[in-house]
């Protein structure tokens, strides 16, 4: 009887409609994908994305030049030389950060003892050339101007587990 | 008005141009539907894997078929230097051409066909196993191993299923007793439960495997696997070399979707004989019932995994061929002493 | 009528010169394609004389069939051509002899249907089939299965014999191969072959 049964099985191919079944079914499932470019997933406020240097509310960058970052950069992606401000304070002439050689581990960030260099909730830069990769201390700067706000939150959020 | 007609009907340049004018209102249609075919495959599978599917380019995606054979044109063609340049060429030529010639004996109406042959099955049959040369002559022009691999593949598999084809067309004649696609159709008159695939359903469902084998679909897409084979027997072709390859595919494929509508499914008869749906055109219906066998395609690409190919081999030998051979002799012994031979 | 004698010209034209590449060209994958060429427009001639039913024959068999398998050993084999080459003057008087032969008897068939002695034009002026009113795949059914029909069961019959002698000679049984046996796998029930076990953490199985 039951080799019977497995005959018929076989022969009806019931595990082929099976199957067939279970695909009809997903086909009208809700989608699972983001419509990307006009959905976007949620992002953890520790999310590391695109550099900025910050800026004091009075307009005052940050940075103050200590080489923390570039020190403890794996990737040796940071490049800063500095001088004496005329008013005597110490500050950089020059902050690069090279975002193709950049490993994304938010070193630079820990080792910054002002909140200048952060990786903010941007990771959308992607461009044309590689040259537009080298971001130099004014790209920097303006992109601590453009994502100020969504920093400063994310900082404020990520506070207390710190 | 009379006089174009007269001069399209009896002067020989006027018949010549009017079958050119039926051949492009076959294939033009046949186009665009192959390249919708390409878009409503990536729909169903993306929303059988619960993704979207293409929906960027147009409206829900619309335009994206557009925007692929615009690509595939405007890109660069690649002989490759150790290649046999003219076979190289004229290869996908011939894949190409065959999915188109066939549509010639294909009835989408009553009346509605191009060339209406006493032969039409056989011929239909004989273009399809032609089918084979351009994908054998691709993959040996190549000079690739990978291409000769997969035009073998290829070659094998479509002369063994074209076996079991054989024999499910040998059954439907035997009940139509007439070659003629047409007549094949007019055989299947009334409801939808008239129609071949119910009396013949073990036929129809080895006809529609058989029919996945003989256009290298899942599971049988072996001829291009990918995990072993790069993309089979076009993986040195580029640009709209590739690009014929790719449309006689999919024409393939609706070609035999409608030799199924024709043979199983009634062809262009509506489903119930009566008047609502008898006004509907039966270039609808047919259409609706190719749309259909098409989809079933596409759902059998987002269900089941590749084939082995030893089992594709004992699949096609061992048990498509002797149940096919089965039914022929069945169903002529039920039509001889039922009494329901078809008279000529 | 004008299109008709043009269409035979081309067709019979192409196939003998494609006839003609078959044996003089270098390449053999070449040669195997100008031969499907010339059974292609010998197929067309088919055509021509209204023979539609022979000529869709012509195209499975010849073509979807035999052909490919011929295109398929002459893809594999790897052959020196110059090599095989060197000797085509020598047989040029046997291959020539042959063909005469040939040409003979189809010339002395022709003779024998012409003056209507055959029996199949015999059976087919018996029959009184006008021979427009019936197509010729019902002719060709009518005489095969009929007048024809012994010899019809026989060449079956041989050629049965053929794919059982080709089956015998290539079928070999190995001792000790291990072979898949897919009826044994489909069979496997869950029951049978698997057991859930559940294991106390710490203690393992």
């Amino acid at each position: 009887m039951a080799s019977l049964d497995r005959t018929a099985r076989s022969f009806l191919l019931s595990e082929l409609v099976g199957g067939f079944l279970l695909t009809l079914k997903y086909m009208f499932k809700p989608k699972v994908t983001l419509n990307y470019p006009y959905e976007k997933g949620p992002l953890s406020p520790r999310f590391r994305g695109e550099h900025a240097l910050r800026r004091y509310p009075n307009g005052e960058e940050r940075c103050i030049a200590c080489k923390l970052c570039e020190a403890i950069c794996p990737a040796q992606a940071i490049t800063i030389e500095a001088e004496p401000r005329d008013d005597g304070s110490r500050r950089t002439t020059r902050y690069d950060i090279d975002m193709t050689k950049c490993i994304y581990c938010g070193f630079c960030q820990e080792a910054c003892p002002v909140d200048a260099i952060v990786e903010g909730p941007n990771f959308e830069f992607s461009t044309e050339t590689r040259e537009e990769l080298m971001y130099n201390k004014s790209k920097l700067l303006a992109n601590g101007d453009r994502w100020e706000g969504e920093i400063a939150a994310n900082l404020r959020a990520d506070a207390a587990y710190r | 008005m009379d006089a174009i007609i007269t001069f399209l009907t009896t002067h020989w340049l006027g018949q010549a141009i009017l079958i050119l004018l039926q051949c492009l209102a076959v294939t033009v249609p046949l186009l665009v539907s192959v390249a919708y075919m390409t878009y409503v495959d990536r729909k169903v599978w993306a929303s059988i894997q619960l993704r979207r599917g293409p929906n960027v380019v147009g409206p829900f995606g619309l335009l994206q078929p557009f925007a692929d054979g615009l690509k595939l044109v405007l890109k660069e063609t690649i002989v490759p230097s150790s290649a046999n340049g003219v076979l190289f060429i004229i290869a996908p030529m011939l894949a190409f051409m065959t999915a188109l010639v066939a549509w010639a004996v294909v009835p989408f109406d009553d009346g509605w066909v191009i060339a209406d042959i006493n032969v039409g099955i056989l011929y239909l049959f004989a273009i399809s196993s032609l089918g084979v040369y351009g994908i054998i002559i691709a993959g040996w022009a190549s000079n690739s191993k990978y291409a000769f691999l997969g035009a073998l593949r290829s070659a094998a598999q479509m002369v063994s299923y074209e076996v079991s084809i054989g024999f499910v067309l040998i059954t439907v004649l035997l009940c139509t007793g007439s070659l003629n696609l047409s007549k094949v159709v007019l055989a299947q008159s009334g409801w939808f439960f008239n129609w071949f695939w119910l009396p013949l359903l073990p036929m129809f469902v080895i006809f529609f495997i058989s029919a996945l084998a003989e256009t290298n679909r899942t599971p049988f897409d072996l001829p291009m696997s990918e995990a072993e084979l790069v993309a089979g027997f076009h993986t040195e072709y580029s640009a709209m070399t590739f690009g014929l390859f790719f449309l006689g595919e999919y024409a393939n494929m609706i070609l035999l979707s409608a030799l199924g509508s024709v043979l199983f499914l009634g062809g262009w008869m509506s489903p119930i004989p009566f008047a609502p749906f008898t006004w509907v055109p039966g270039v609808v219906w047919f259409a609706l019932k190719i749309a259909f066998l098409l989809f079933i395609f596409s759902w059998t690409k987002g269900t089941l995994p590749r084939y082995r190919y030893d089992q594709l081999m004992r699949l096609g030998w061992k048990v498509f061929l002797p149940v096919s051979l089965g039914w022929v002799v069945l169903t002529a012994a039920v039509l001889q002493f039922g009494g329901w031979v078809p008279k000529p | 009528m004008l299109l008709q004698a043009i269409a035979f010209y081309v067709f019979a034209a192409v196939t003998v010169a494609s006839g003609t590449m078959v044996v003089v060209s270098r390449n053999p994958v070449y040669s195997v394609l100008f031969l499907i060429l010339a059974f292609f427009n010998a197929a067309a001639l088919f055509v021509l004389i209204g023979a539609e039913f022979i000529a869709m024959i012509l195209v499975i068999v010849y073509v979807g069939a035999v052909a490919v398998l011929f295109l398929f050993v002459v893809m594999m084999l790897d052959i020196n051509m110059s090599k095989l080459k060197e000797g085509f003057l020598d047989y040029l008087p046997i291959g020539a002899m042959i063909g005469a032969a040939l040409l003979a008897e189809i010339l002395f068939g022709l003779g024998v249907w012409g003056s209507g002695a055959s029996d199949t034009v015999q059976a087919f002026n018996s029959a009184g089939i006008p021979p427009a009113a019936i197509d010729n795949t019902r002719a060709i059914g009518q005489v095969l299965y009929t007048q024809y029909f012994y010899l019809f069961q026989v060449s079956g019959l041989v050629l049965l014999v053929a794919m059982i002698g080709a089956i015998v000679l290539t079928l070999r049984n190995r001792p000790g191969v291990r072979r898949q046996r897919v009826s044994d796998q489909l069979y496997r029930s869950k029951e049978e072959t698997m057991t859930v076990v559940k294991v106390p953490s710490r203690e393992g199985v």
